[in-house]
């Protein structure tokens, strides 16, 4: 670290705006960061002996005469074990009271990882809910968004996925989370008595948005301090990248970028990659494994936030309501985990990957069968079997309170199968079906 | 472009990777030059140049660089370096071997040999004393993993030469001189086994380029039996996110017919790119018995490095493709995905405020790419030996929207079009490409449906042709079952359907997980489709609706359990009859 003893103090701002000011400075590193005013500012500009800083609490109120200094480094977070148990704000203070973690320095926003060196994701991460083990299994190292309606109960299932899965470490990010959810994280995480495996990097909506954009990368310089030090398996929550890559928006408006497709910088698919694709399974044995949540508007994956996540992330869940059963389901047509390849079959029963396909066609054919009740035709008898099954195969497994083992999931899956139809109607590989078929 | 002498400079601003340089003397476009920040050297390509400020894009991360660092032009472009010992490396998009970087996490400004310069290679002399000669003529061999490497005259060099001698054969390091050739004026010029080409400049050291007319087998049946590509043909998989267009590419590119497979994983996943390190070296070449990765270089940009290398990362691909082309080999060139590569043009573009094209692209996009899929094809060497370059791209479409810049840039370029439907995806019907959409210009050349014949058979064109109407047809019937009702339409209409779905099911849809299913040589898959046509002929007696999808899913049954046989195995005959006798007992 540079010392920080003598630094040299500038008064006198050449431009504002909303998000920057512009000043003339020597020796300035880009990236650095500076405090402008007090407030936090990074190095966005180098034209000349020309700065321009982007304040990240916006800059209301900042006067030209403003005092600026530059830390000469790039923001950082200091990383120890004492991080455990503890809220902290998007620069990494405090933010529950209690004192300043000490600890190592660590730049954010760390080199990328050689491909290379990774190793092939390849542990099952239990969660109980079916229409996760079941359907769309998650393996350790893996990053899988949630693409959920802002009145669906994403954050709630998140926090039980995070606390069901066997993580050493936990690390939340919250961006823009309401204090509602905030303190319902809080409580959650307090209840459950796993507290201190559990860190927080949040920004509220009572923050200013800008601020949002250096949470990512707080809460992953944390898992990599967990995972690459310690060898440990970290789980990631990132909630909501939706108002993240708003953030980004903003920033690249105001900078007068060209805007890309919904207003969104032409960069987006790299800055959400940069952040997603932390996620990885080191050979020494620690992981970073990314769950994160995209809220969408209208359910429509077409904008430009969703598609781009969508295109980054191994997979997506979706939820939706089944109103015949009156619960919240993981839709199995829409979600996808990419990686399930990996271990369906191989960490759980040999049966599994044909299991699943097999449930998920006849669940289809339930849904054509709807359509075709919905447009006033006759339904066969097969289509009549169909709707039942779907009806079982929604309440018994795709239901988000389920908690049962995958082994569970999977003699449920043959008792709904032989219930409802025959074998060619099934159409399992013959050796599966005589082994497990329930006469 | 060469230059002795080097120019410098001084930075001169910085935004995010696109830094202004002050330069004291002459500089190109695309010039390669490296920033100096304490004791880092940071590689960047010039893309812009004006007055005495130069533009460069840097392949690294620019955090702490200051204005005033100095700045070094290199008097050239992005080079690779060619010779023995590609084969089975894992570059980065500026041909690093990401394998001798020591650590977990890459190191800014650290850039390592692409060869191996210790290892000897058993050299065999190809050309004699007194031979004419000229870029790209072999002058001898070496084996690398069982693939004859020919060691040829630089593409660089433009002018005819005399051999004055090449050495005996044995044993040589990439770096010893293998050959002396006199030029024009009788001067020597020794010549190594290794030689640099810029990635940005097509290889065109070929006589001539015909149009492609041999079928590329790639055991994936909706490509080979409906849309086949041929060897030096182009072809691109556009697909919504979640459709399988990654799941297809590496089925292509572990089973295709080729000497040589190029990968550039270009700005996707890492998990990816680690599938193919964990995968390839495990799996047997069916056609010579050998691990695949033998046979395999990968360029891994994910989309976590810098954006600038990802745009290198397919040219650099393609720069070693065409030179393994110029050796005779047959290569097969994966991109995953161009829209990635497209994004980092958009991204650069921004940066240099040009006024934006559709979607922000730039408005030379389509260009780019039209001349990038220009660079695949069959050709025909001097010495009358071919070589191929078959050249399959992803497209990533917008919102899985078909009319968005990339897509419709590439539908210009590219002959094969193998669009994945996200329906067929959401029913679990990979691979998912859309059989009517989906098209191969190439069924159109005379020249390949005569190789067509020779490969498979009289009348296979036909049968391909009749199975396409069967799905046509059986897709309108199955709209008017879905307008009507399932009892207001004829029976024919469910006959009709259902004989599409058996098609489908037994011909399109094919488990890429199993280990059998996943690779169909082009012999079953005529037989398959024989057998499956011959069904979709016949007529059959049903006396209610309901019985038509009954049927139909157990001749279904059957034909798919043939598909996870052994071909011609007792068990595949096993299946083979109980279909015969279930068929027997219905047609009239």
């Amino acid at each position: 670290m540079e010392s920080q003893a003598f630094q040299k103090i500038y008064t006198k701002l050449n431009n504002i705006t909303k998000a920057t000011v512009t000043l003339n400075a020597a020796d300035v590193g880009y990236d650095e960061i500076a405090t402008v005013h007090g407030r936090m500012a990074q190095v966005v500009k180098l034209m000349g002996d020309e700065v321009t800083l982007q304040v990240f609490s916006g800059t209301e109120g900042i006067p030209t005469n403003a005092e600026v200094t530059f830390m000469g480094r790039p923001p950082q977070l200091k990383v120890s074990d004492d991080l455990g148990g503890r809220f902290f704000n998007a620069y990494g203070d405090p933010i529950d009271g209690g004192p300043h973690v000490e600890g190592e320095v660590r730049d954010i926003g760390s080199p990328s990882v050689n491909p290379v060196r990774r190793k092939q994701p390849s542990q099952l991460i239990a969660t109980g809910i079916a229409g996760i083990d079941l359907n769309n299994s998650l393996v350790s190292g893996q990053k899988i968004p949630f693409f959920a309606d802002p009145d669906q109960p994403y954050n709630q299932v998140m926090a039980s996925v995070a606390l069901r899965a066997k993580a050493d470490k936990i690390i939340l990010g919250g961006m823009g989370l309401t204090n509602d959810d905030y303190l319902f994280f809080k409580n959650i995480f307090e209840n459950a008595g796993a507290l201190d495996r559990i860190v927080s990097f949040v920004n509220t909506t009572d923050d200013p948005p800008v601020e949002r954009l250096l949470v990512p990368d707080m809460a992953l310089t944390a898992a990599e301090y967990f995972a690459v030090d310690k060898n440990e398996s970290v789980l990631v929550l990132l909630t909501d990248m939706t108002l993240f890559a708003d953030a980004l928006s903003i920033v690249s408006n105001r900078m007068d970028q060209i805007p890309s497709k919904d207003s969104m910088p032409g960069s987006l698919y790299s800055d959400l990659a940069r952040i997603y694709e932390k996620a990885v399974q080191f050979p020494s044995g620690g992981s970073i494994t990314i769950i994160a949540v995209t809220t969408l508007s209208g359910g429509d994956i077409t904008h430009a936030i969703p598609d781009n996540t969508g295109y980054i992330t191994e997979g997506q869940l979706f939820l939706r309501r089944d109103t015949d059963i009156g619960k919240v389901i993981v839709d199995p047509f829409r979600s996808l985990s990419r990686l399930k390849q990996l271990v369906i079959g191989k960490q759980t029963r040999e049966d599994h990957p044909q299991v699943m396909n097999a449930a998920i066609r006849l669940y289809a054919d339930a849904a054509n069968a709807r359509t075709k009740l919905e447009n006033g035709f006759d339904l066969t008898d097969y289509d009549e079997r169909t709707l039942e099954f779907a009806k079982s195969y929604s309440d018994k497994l795709l239901a988000i309170d389920v908690n049962v083992d995958t082994d569970t999931m999977l003699n449920i899956s043959w008792e709904l199968f032989s219930k409802h139809f025959n074998k060619a109607e099934v159409g399992i590989k013959g050796e599966f079906t005589e082994k497990y078929w329930q006469k | 472009m060469e230059r002795k002498n080097k120019t410098t400079g001084k930075v001169a601003g910085i935004v995010a990777n696109l830094v202004t340089v002050k330069v004291d003397g002459p500089v190109a476009q695309n010039e390669i030059c490296f920033i100096y920040h304490n004791d880092e050297r940071l590689m960047a390509e010039v893309i812009k140049v004006i007055g005495v400020n130069a533009y460069v894009q840097v392949f690294e991360s620019t955090r702490g660089v200051r204005v005033g660092s100095n700045v070094e032009f290199e008097g050239h472009m992005l080079e690779v370096t060619l010779g023995p010992g590609i084969l089975s490396r894992n570059y980065d998009g500026l041909q690093n071997d990401l394998d001798k970087m020591d650590g977990v996490f890459l190191t800014r400004g650290e850039y390592t040999d692409p060869l191996n310069r210790e290892v000897k290679w058993k050299f065999k002399p190809l050309a004699k004393a007194g031979e004419t000669v000229s870029a790209g003529s072999w002058l001898g061999e070496v084996v690398e993993n069982s693939i004859p490497h020919r060691i040829m005259v630089p593409f660089k060099m433009e002018k005819r030469y005399e051999v004055k001698s090449v050495v005996d054969e044995g044993e040589y390091t990439v770096d010893e001189t293998i050959a002396v050739v006199l030029d024009e004026d009788g001067k020597e010029i020794p010549l190594t086994m290794v030689q640099k080409w810029p990635v940005k400049m097509p290889v065109k050291v070929y006589k001539h380029k015909p149009r492609p007319f041999k079928l590329l087998e790639t055991g994936v049946r909706c490509i080979d039996t409906l849309n086949p590509i041929t060897e030096g043909g182009t072809g691109f998989i556009p697909g919504p996110f979640g459709t399988g267009k990654t799941v297809l590419q590496h089925a292509i590119s572990k089973q295709a017919e080729a000497d040589i497979v190029i990968i550039a994983a270009c700005g996707e996943r890492a998990n990816e790119v680690v599938e193919i390190f964990t995968e390839f070296p495990e799996l047997d070449d069916p056609r010579t018995g050998r691990k695949l990765i033998e046979r395999t270089t990968i360029i891994a940009n994910t989309s976590n490095m810098p954006v600038a290398a990802r745009e290198a990362s397919v040219y650099t691909a393609m720069t070693l493709a065409e030179y393994y082309r110029t050796m005779g080999l047959k290569v097969l060139l994966m991109a995953d995905s161009t829209s990635r590569w497209a994004q980092a043009l958009r991204e650069m573009s921004n940066r240099l405020e040009e006024l934006p094209g559709p979607d922000a692209f730039p408005m030379d996009l389509s260009a780019v790419i039209s001349n990038f899929y220009a660079r695949a094809g069959f050709v025909y060497l001097p010495n009358g030996e071919t070589g191929s370059i078959t050249f399959i791209g992803t497209v990533s479409p917008a919102g899985g929207n078909l009319k968005e810049p990339v897509t419709e840039s590439t539908r210009k370029a590219a002959r094969c079009f193998y669009g994945l439907s996200q329906a067929r995806a959401d029913s679990k019907r990979y691979p998912a490409i859309d059989p009517i959409d989906s098209y191969s210009k190439y069924l159109e050349y005379p020249e390949v449906q005569e190789n067509l014949v020779d490969v498979v058979g009289e009348g296979w064109l036909s049968d391909v042709i009749k199975a396409k109407d069967i799905l046509l047809r059986g897709k309108e019937a199955m709209e008017q079952i879905n307008i009507l009702g399932d009892d207001s339409v004829p029976m024919s209409f469910h006959d009709r359907f259902w004989k599409s779905e058996l098609i489908d099911f037994v011909i399109l849809q094919q488990d890429a997980f199993d280990s059998i299913d996943a690779s169909t040589p082009l012999k079953r898959q005529k037989y398959m489709l024989a057998k499956v046509l011959e069904v979709a002929d016949s007529e059959f007696e049903f006396a209610h609706f309901e019985e038509v999808s009954g049927f139909f899913k157990e001749v279904i049954n059957f034909f798919k359990q043939m598909n996870y046989s052994e071909y011609e195995s007792d068990e595949f005959k096993k299946h083979e009859k109980s279909l015969e006798e279930l068929l027997k007992e219905r047609r009239n």
